[in-house]
């Protein structure tokens, strides 16, 4: 393999040609980041691919999450309190390189605006990183970011919603690279379930500006919703339901538990 | 309305789509990007329509008590050594400026067929003020009020619920104003369709701080005549406290463009600049993202944002609109920050030389020019002060962390606990 195979955005879209090639849907698994304790997480990260992840979302936690519900903020919390730092987090995710998936970062723009795109950029390739994903980033207001993270060979996933225009979605065609990341429903992570109908038409209208892949993320919780998801997108992304896996109850027993919802989660993009 | 988005290169307001220099934008989920833009339409086209302006200015003059006085106050100027001019915000309906904002807005929210409005709220009068519109609208109202400001406000919180709003309080973060932000966004992020995120300060992703700074500038239209009527010539300085800064921003915008008027915004020092337990925004803070837009917020160096802390519900947050961070960068408005115990002896002051229990945070800009409003302004300045807000929430926080001897009343309100 060469190096654009396994970072950016071609490892990336080779994730997804591998899982169309199996006749299904990509699974998309998020983690925060050292969340409940380094280890764990650690452990965590290696259950979700061992169970078939084709693609990791690590999260690098912001004090601000508004993207998110309660589970991912209490995530999020639980490490800020910890007093780990976000270059602790991409320590972290450098530690990851073992893993045959491509991991991206999923953080809030003042993360990235705070550190300076440049240094974010270079900090999130050099951590062996394929992508950054940032939710309260805008297509409008991308081009600075993208700009850096073009240049260190990151894949850059924005996402659309049911009210984005046409217009709106060509725009965010435009910049991004990897893949276009559809929300399942209006609202937070981890609340309520998939809007179905409505994100299908969702995908539909996105795949009139881009041939790069769709994946849906949001309100998808287990096997049947990513069963559902799975039949008109390419990608399956589940997070908040595996960090109810991953932090509720015994740490030990953790990445067991990571495993089987992952394995399930597995189950259901193939069950299209 | 003398700025729009559509002069570029103005001094004032906004130049490219939504920016005031390097600060504004719109960093929000793309879940909110039709919403922004409907109230963006509807926003340019209201101001075209003299049948909206008619609305609103009968509202402000019939419902709300506009125009509010200019008053001259005596003793304050012989306490101060500087002339004080207090512009009596205080007695507009409510108890606050805040109803100016948020008349417009409900207007906004009509013109838009929504049924439904959310609002955040720190001391509780924004909220207050918009519980009033909802009623007076007849619409649904949720308000986000941090856990810990629930505890401090606690006669607005009853205000709003006998207005028939549902106050949510916040039990995440800080507890506090940001936090309620944060639960509010969730909330319009989920309810887009038939919600209206009803902003109180001039923060925000764009257009926010545009819209919230017009529907404000009233502070200041009315000022600028009413000092030239009253005390002739202009000013040496306007003056006002600055939390999200709706208040400062109303107060500053006429002046903006008067050469020889200074601008001095008051933010909250709490315990102290430097301290760690400040909410001075522009003094302690630095170029960040929060809330949807870029300005100047507490943040650490990994752009963690850091708790704020005022004995002032209403000033106790880490950021600042973004039009402040631009009249701070530029140097034509000038921020200066109140101690938590400047605060409260302008408070106290202000009770005791002029008859008017003033809000806490307009207390800080009290506290401030008592403190140094003579050194830093000269012997006799000529000052316009707005008393931003009345002080009635106040009075159980200023008895418990002021310490105040009150006497019988303080026995008494023992006795009935």
């Amino acid at each position: 393999m060469t190096a654009a195979d396994v970072q950016g955005p071609a490892a990336i879209q080779a994730a997804f040609d591998r899982a169309a090639a199996q006749d299904r849907a990509a699974l998309v698994i998020y983690l925060t980041a050292t969340y409940p304790d380094p280890a764990t997480s650690h452990a965590c990260m290696e259950a979700a691919v061992d169970a078939g992840a084709d693609i990791l979302e690590v999260g690098i936690p912001f004090s601000d999450p508004m993207m998110d519900g309660p589970t991912i903020q209490a995530a999020n919390q639980h490490v800020l309190d910890a007093g780990r730092t976000v270059s602790d987090q991409l320590g972290f995710v450098a530690d990851l390189r073992h893993l045959d998936v491509p991991t991206l970062a999923m953080t809030y723009v003042t993360i990235a605006d705070t550190r300076g795109y440049a240094r974010f950029a270079d900090e999130c390739a050099d951590a062996g990183l394929s992508g950054v994903i940032l939710p309260d980033l805008p297509a409008p207001e991308a081009g600075p970011w993208v700009a850096e993270a073009r240049r260190r060979g990151l894949a850059t996933v924005f996402l659309a919603s049911s009210v984005s225009t046409d217009e709106r979605l060509a725009a965010i065609a435009q910049v991004s690279t990897g893949w276009v990341y559809a929300a399942g429903l209006l609202g937070v992570t981890g609340v309520q379930s998939v809007a179905g109908e409505v994100t299908a038409e969702l995908v539909t209208r996105i795949r009139a500006h881009t041939d790069l892949p769709i994946a849906v993320g949001i309100g998808v919780k287990d096997r049947d919703s990513a069963a559902e998801v799975a039949r008109f997108a390419d990608g399956v992304i589940v997070g908040s339901a595996v960090i109810r896996a991953a932090g509720d109850g015994d740490p030990d027993g953790a990445p067991d538990r990571v495993h089987a919802l992952v394995g399930e989660l597995r189950a259901g993009v193939a069950g299209r | 309305m003398s700025v729009t988005d559509d002069q570029p290169g103005a001094t004032t307001g906004p130049t490219r789509e939504g920016y005031f220099g390097d600060f504004g934008g719109s960093f929000v989920p793309e879940a909110l990007s039709g919403a922004l833009a409907q109230l963006a339409e509807a926003w340019r086209t209201a101001q075209k329509d003299a049948a909206f302006t008619e609305q609103l200015d009968r509202l402000r003059r019939d419902y709300g008590g506009r125009p509010t006085p200019l008053y001259r106050a005596e003793r304050l100027s012989e306490a101060a050594g500087v002339e004080v001019w207090i512009k009596r915000e205080d007695l507009a309906h409510t108890g606050s400026h805040k109803l100016n904002n948020v008349v417009g807005q409900a207007l906004l929210t009509a013109r838009m067929g929504k049924p439904r409005v959310i609002a955040e709220t720190g001391a509780g009068q924004h909220g207050v003020a918009t519980a009033t519109a909802a009623a007076l609208f007849g619409l649904r109202c949720r308000v986000y009020m941090g856990a810990e400001d629930v505890r401090r406000q606690r006669l607005n919180v009853v205000r709003m619920q006998l207005l028939g709003t549902e106050v949510v309080p916040v039990d995440s973060g800080t507890r506090t104003l940001k936090d309620a932000i944060n639960e509010a966004l969730r909330d319009w992020v989920t309810n887009v369709d038939d919600t209206h995120y009803l902003i109180g300060s001039t923060m925000g992703p764009h257009p926010f701080p545009t819209i919230v700074r017009e529907l404000q500038s009233v502070i200041s239209v009315e000022s600028t005549q009413q000092f030239d009527f009253q005390a002739g010539g202009l000013p040496d300085a306007v003056i006002a406290c600055v939390g999200g800064g709706s208040n400062a921003i109303g107060s500053f915008a006429e002046w903006i463009d008067v050469d020889g008027v200074r601008l001095i915004g008051v933010e909250a020092a709490g315990e102290g600049v430097g301290t760690g337990r400040s909410a001075a925004t522009i003094t302690e803070g630095r170029e960040a993202v929060l809330h949807g837009s870029r300005s100047i917020v507490l943040v650490d160096d990994d752009g963690q944002v850091q708790p704020a802390h005022s004995v002032s519900a209403g000033l106790d947050y880490p950021g600042v609109g973004p039009e402040h961070a631009a009249l701070a960068r530029s140097g034509r408005a000038t921020y200066v920050a109140a101690t938590d115990a400047e605060a409260l002896e302008g408070f106290r002051r202000t009770c005791e030389l002029e008859g008017i229990i003033p809000a806490l945070e307009p207390a800080h800009a009290v506290g401030w020019l008592l403190a140094h409003g003579r050194a830093a302004l000269g012997d006799g300045a000529r000052v316009v002060l707005t008393m931003s807000g009345r002080g009635d929430k106040d009075v159980d926080e200023v008895l418990e962390v002021g310490g105040f001897d009150v006497g019988v009343a303080k026995a008494f309100g023992e006795d009935a606990r």
